[in-house]
């Protein structure tokens, strides 16, 4: 193979993600629930990156109300959102952790009312932004990272 | 209207006030006999136990309220599979106050999100136990007449020892307080606990295996029982239950004044030749246990005793 570059072309409205770790970005799609959107969606993986070696990038086409980015956040704070709007990056967003994230991670700890209760939304809130530190509200149980 | 999850829900001036309340109860039970007259406390336990059911039954009793409730998940609709979300939203309209003890860690905080009434929480698994912290309180602050100035030491189970971790949030909030923590190396305090609390607060700690080289120095020495439930292994368990056993030689290595609490029950770890120093307070902690109960039920209510 040669130097070959894959072109996706440019979007009118929505969002690009850029400098995602490289393999991520399926973690992403889950994540935003794009799977439930009716918008067009480009995933680049494993693109050549100067500053991580590899990366992945994803753009996406629909209006920039629909899509709560706060998760991206808890995943990886490093990802870079561009905000798309008439074919301009009208916005550079910085990412922050969210202060509370629901039903995107399980409690592990097997003694937590979640593990039997019906229905129980799984809430974990950050405890210590400075070790991105995340407890499930109702034990209060340290989410792990892998 | 407020819920109690958390020791920590309370404010030191909370506490105090609360505290005052309780001696006053004890002062003047007559003057409370009937503050609660026409109100019903329901007590949801859905795991065994004999001294925190009965002091809130006790303490509701005492005031001129009623009881309700079911002793074991059993015996509870829990048996057909109802969530506790669904039973404290139909016990919010038997009762006006619930006191809930349930094996789930969390289980009292998904309570009060879905009840009319105040929760009670009366234990939820190995993660809190506030009116056994607001007993430990009590009994220090009215035996010691402070509960700043001390060093503590806290023996036994300190890994699942859920009584021990709600009363070291609870007391490093007050100054000059310092803890030697004693217990096998497998029963260790947890590290959070160490670093997010005693660390944080900058309160000095020692870590010591024998109770022997540590009780004279203390002001007041908290043991634990082993308590099989929290393991998962029965060997470990055996291993680690008769670890300590406080008994009359130890207590000769103690200061005169040093107080022995114990959220009981008890088992082997303090010999019952100890039970009439005068130093061993656990029986009486369980009276306070009641008085603290009846002030928080009256908090709770907002019910105000002129």
């Amino acid at each position: 193979m040669g130097n070959s570059t894959l072109n996706v072309s440019s979007i009118e409205e929505g969002f690009v993600l850029d400098h995602i770790q490289a393999g991520k970005s399926m973690d992403i799609y889950k994540h935003l629930k794009l799977d439930k959107l009716d918008c067009c969606v480009a995933i680049i993986k494993n693109a050549r990156s100067n500053k991580m070696g590899k990366k992945d990038i994803m753009k996406i086409e629909c209006p920039i109300d629909v899509i709560d980015l706060d998760i991206l956040g808890f995943i990886d704070h490093n990802i870079t959102v561009n905000i798309i709007q008439q074919n301009k990056i009208v916005e550079k967003r910085e990412l922050r952790l969210p202060k509370q994230i629901v039903n995107v991670i399980k409690c592990k700890n097997p003694r937590c009312i979640t593990s039997i209760e019906q229905e129980l939304d799984q809430i974990f809130v950050l405890t210590d932004p400075e070790k991105e530190e995340y407890r499930c509200k109702y034990c209060e149980q340290r989410y792990k990272k892998k | 209207m407020r819920h109690l999850l958390n020791p920590l829900d309370l404010s030191v001036e909370e506490i105090d006030e609360l505290l005052d309340l309780a001696n006053d109860i004890e002062a003047y039970p007559d003057k409370y006999a009937h503050a609660c007259a026409g109100k019903k406390l329901v007590t949801m336990f859905y795991e065994p136990s004999t001294r925190t059911r009965l002091s809130h039954e006790a303490a509701m009793l005492n005031l001129g309220g009623s009881v309700l409730g079911f002793s074991s998940a059993e015996s509870s609709s829990a048996a057909k599979g109802e969530s506790v979300a669904d039973t404290i939203r139909t016990v919010s309209c038997y009762a006006d106050i619930a006191a809930m003890r349930h094996p789930k860690e969390g289980a009292a905080m998904v309570a009060c999100q879905h009840s009319r009434i105040p929760v009670i929480n009366a234990g939820d698994g190995g993660h809190q136990h506030p009116t056994q912290t607001l007993t430990d309180l009590l009994t220090i602050r009215s035996e010691k007449k402070r509960l700043n100035n001390m060093t503590i030491g806290l023996c036994g189970d300190l890994k699942f020892g859920r009584t021990v971790h709600s009363l070291i949030h609870a007391l490093v909030r007050y100054e000059n307080i310092k803890f030697i923590l004693i217990s096998p190396e497998e029963l260790r305090l947890p590290g959070y606990i160490r670093k997010d609390v005693l660390d944080k607060n900058n309160v000095p700690y020692e870590e010591v295996e024998s109770l022997e080289e540590a009780i004279g120095k203390l002001d007041l020495l908290y043991m634990t029982r082993v308590q099989k439930e929290r393991f998962f292994n029965e060997e470990d368990y055996v291993r680690m239950k008769d670890f300590y056993i406080l008994d009359k030689s130890k207590m000769m290595l103690a200061k005169e004044d040093m107080l022995v609490l114990h959220p009981l029950p008890r088992v082997n770890e303090i010999s019952v030749e100890i039970d009439d120093d005068p130093r061993a307070v656990y029986f009486k902690q369980a009276q306070y246990g009641v008085y603290v109960r009846m002030a928080l039920i009256l908090t709770l209510l907002d019910i105000k005793v002129s």
